[in-house]
């Protein structure tokens, strides 16, 4: 029995070793933001196109330009997705692995929100100031700049609940992590003062903005490095806990979470394209140029992807939660063009 | 002085007596009831979370299993397909048919509802995929009259198994309150009603808006083709290399060093081997990403330990009586082994396969690496070789997928898909079971 089963594993490994060149498959990995709008147009693609379906992995929006970047050939994925843009260093680290054309495309915009348990308390309204003020290692009180005191929401701001700060935040592989810190964080920071104070007390400006950014890690800010699943599961079991979400998260789960207006105004796919709602972020996907033509259906995928029948306002990923971009005439001419970034 | 001699007349009361349960025997009986308590009460709480696991699982789990479908008779011309075709997102045109359809059979039907297209969108599924594969398979169904059951939105099914209730739901570009007047008009008209979802034993993965749509079936070709790349692999360089260290091997450093290696290897986490399998086998051999080969192949690296380390103890359960006695009649000692000591210690070798294989099942955390956990909805592969090499995922990695997802339709098919998994692991215990059972032997 032993032989006839060697046989056929000397066989598999034949057979494997001949079909390892040829891949006929879009391979796409990152942004577990963007990967629920990479799969409703995987599958679009794959039922209107004779190309087969893409494989769209998650993983997080660094850890797939980290993946994109290691370079050219089929063992290497084709598109990666991002809820930010591209670094400087990570368009580096592709060009000297000989990834030197990259196709940027941004697919269009989503919100950020702060959502709490449905019946918990009246966490109904907050200001990035909020935030700061009950994350930041540092906040100004009474005009001076001091070490953290706060313990309870309603410690800086009466008309939040008494309930002990909790929050479930993205985790720093997370692109929707950078977000939070510079679009509510930061902001928050420079609101109230604390970033002007340290300035006055002799940090240089490059260093205060970085202080500005950073997050308490006493347990009071709870990393998630998991999906959106994973904050609702924290949130379900922690009734004082705030947690941030994607809109088309949250819309999908009103039942259980109810959401707070951002500096008052609330979430909703019309706020964040007119930019009233202050915590959005453009998504984008990266094409390898050096694959087109070779993986079959790539330029297609990156095409039917922000057509105006997927991407626009009336299309499939806009019903899901997705903001779309005002501007999708111009991705659309580029991508056509296959115009790379200028590095 | 009688006093005395009463004294010593009478014999003097023995220390113990058989009749007798002394302190120290009543203590030590004491201790056994104690020790039986104890055992019967860790049995009870295993019970216990038995219980609780496998009623959660299948209450949860139960609804993936049936599916709300809206059946409705559909005729579609040759033009509307024409027209369908000559767009780039031609579903969506076939959707657009279908629901004018069904609007005009209410009216037909006289049926009071509003006939807005809006909200028919909302209470159907995603239509598009199933009618274009549909019509293009049997082109010459246009213009006829055909049946079709097809799946209504993950709301309208949360609606009929009481997920969703007209208290809990608010307005959403999902579905609206008003939408359910118009659901149940359709569930009066017989229009919308439950059937057994066929499609999800047999189907494949679907996009995050279509839960309806989502089958473990792929997943479980996927997860077959990775089990039989493990037995190829595993079983003959398991055995072979456990023959050769327990029957032939000299006992030396070396060995002893190749013998905690396997010790340790069967104690590695099994995301490192994962790591090994993207450098190694993707990076370096360049085989196919989110293929199942490359699955098989790292699980081999994860159930090779196991299977040696089962395999060395069935061949050492053999007693060394019949080795001698098989050298002694003239046997060489590959004739001994093979004749002799193999074929006893097989019904050990193969429960230890089977467990190995069980074990290999279920892992998710080395495949998360190689690309098959994730949207990989590719279907059914086109062949048998194709089904080593074309992207698939697996079934506990489709579980993990459908867990990580936004809509509660979803979490569902993870549970249904948690209800497959199981049973698969119970035939493949129950099966090891009934092998050791029936050809072990005792000495």
């Amino acid at each position: 029995m032993s032989v006839k089963l060697t046989a056929s594993a000397l066989a598999i490994a034949a057979v494997a070793a001949t079909s390892a060149a040829a891949r006929d498959q879009v391979q796409v990995a990152g942004s577990s933001t963007v990967l629920p709008y990479a799969s409703i147009v995987a599958e679009a693609f794959g039922e209107n196109t004779d190309f087969p379906t893409p494989v769209v992995e998650s993983g997080g929006s660094s850890a797939g330009l980290k993946r994109f970047c290691q370079g050219v050939g089929t063992q290497h994925t084709d598109v990666a997705n991002a809820s930010r843009k591209i670094r400087e260093k990570e368009i580096k680290a592709c060009a000297e692995n000989g990834v030197t054309e990259i196709i940027e495309v941004r697919i269009g915009y989503d919100g950020i929100v702060f959502a709490s348990q449905k019946d918990g308390p009246a966490y109904t309204a907050f200001t990035q100031s909020d935030i700061f003020n009950a994350l930041a290692p540092k906040v100004m009180v009474d005009g001076e700049l001091v070490d953290n005191p706060h313990t309870k929401w309603s410690d800086f701001n009466a008309d939040l609940p008494a309930e002990d700060i909790l929050a479930f935040i993205p985790g720093t592989k997370h692109g929707t992590r950078e977000v939070f810190e510079e679009k509510v964080v930061a902001a928050g920071c420079e609101a109230t003062g604390a970033m002007a104070a340290m300035i006055a007390g002799g940090m240089s400006e490059d260093d205060a903005e970085d202080a500005c950014l950073e997050v308490m890690a006493d347990g009071r800010a709870v990393d998630i490095d998991g999906d959106y699943t994973e904050t609702l599961a924290s949130i379900d079991a922690n009734a004082n806990g705030i947690g941030v979400f994607g809109l088309a998260f949250y819309e999908n789960n009103t039942d259980k979470l109810k959401v707070a207006t951002m500096a008052g105004v609330a979430p909703s796919t019309e706020t964040i394209a007119t930019g009233e709602y202050p915590v959005s972020r453009p998504l984008f996907f990266y094409v390898k140029k050096a694959h087109i033509g070779v993986i079959p259906g790539l330029k297609e995928y990156a095409q039917f992807f922000i057509s105006d029948e997927l991407a626009g306002p009336d299309g499939p990923l806009a019903q899901y939660g997705l903001v779309s971009d005002p501007a999708l005439a111009e991705t659309q001419a580029n991508v056509d063009a296959e115009g790379a970034m200028m590095n | 002085m009688s006093d005395a001699t009463m004294e010593s007349t009478v014999p003097a009361a023995p220390k113990s007596s058989l009749h007798r349960t002394d302190a120290r025997t009543r203590k030590r009986h004491a201790a056994e009831k104690r020790f039986k308590a104890y055992g019967i009460g860790a049995i009870a709480i295993g019970l216990f979370f038995l219980v609780v696991l496998t009623v959660s699982i299948i209450r949860s789990g139960l609804p993936a299993f049936t599916q709300t479908v809206v059946s409705v008779e559909f005729t579609m011309t040759q033009e509307q397909f024409d027209a369908a075709e000559g767009q780039l997102f031609k579903t969506k045109a076939y959707s657009a048919a279908f629901n004018e359809a069904l609007v005009s059979t209410l009216r037909e039907k006289g049926l009071e509802v509003e006939t807005d297209a809006a909200a028919f969108e909302r209470i159907l599924g995603k239509t598009g995929g199933t009618l274009r594969e549909y019509y293009r398979a049997n082109p010459e169904a246009l213009g006829e009259e055909v049946d079709f059951e097809l799946s209504a939105s993950s709301r309208v099914d949360g609606y009929m198994n009481g997920r969703v209730t007209r208290d809990s739901m608010e307005d959403s570009r999902f579905l609206e309150a008003a939408d359910l007047d118009i659901v149940d008009a359709l569930i009066d008209a017989g229009i919308i009603k439950e059937t057994f979802n066929w499609n999800f034993i047999t189907g494949a993965d679907s996009g995050v808006d279509n839960p309806g749509g989502a089958g473990i079936g792929a997943a479980v070709v996927g997860s077959f083709f990775m089990m039989l790349v493990v037995l190829c692999l595993s079983l003959p360089i398991g055995v072979a290399a456990s023959i050769y260290l327990e029957e032939f091997a000299p006992q030396n450093k070396f060995t002893d060093l190749i013998e905690v290696n396997i010790s340790n290897l069967a104690a590695v986490p099994s995301i490192v081997f994962g790591i090994l399998g993207l450098a190694v086998f993707i990076q370096f051999m360049h085989l196919p990403q989110s293929a199942p080969l490359v699955g098989g192949l790292v699980l081999t690296l994860m159930t090779l330990p196991t299977i040696i380390i089962s395999t060395r103890a069935s061949l050492k359960a053999v007693p060394p009586s019949i080795r001698d006695a098989a050298l002694g009649l003239g046997a060489s000692r590959m004739q001994a082994v093979f004749h002799h000591v193999l074929p006893l210690a097989m019904p050990g070798i193969l429960t230890g396969t089977i467990i190995g294989l069980a074990q290999a099942l279920g892992e998710t955390a080395p495949l998360l690496l190689i690309g098959m956990v994730g949207f990989v909805a590719r279907g059914y592969p086109e062949g048998f070789i194709a089904g080593f090499t074309d992207p698939n995922s697996a079934m506990p990695a489709q579980i993990y997928t459908w867990a990580a997802r936004a809509d509660v339709g979803f979490y569902e098919k993870a549970w249904g898909g948690i209800i497959i998994l199981l049973i698969f692991l119970l035939t493949m215990n129950i099966l090891a079971v009934i092998l050791r059972r029936r050809f072990e032997r005792r000495w």
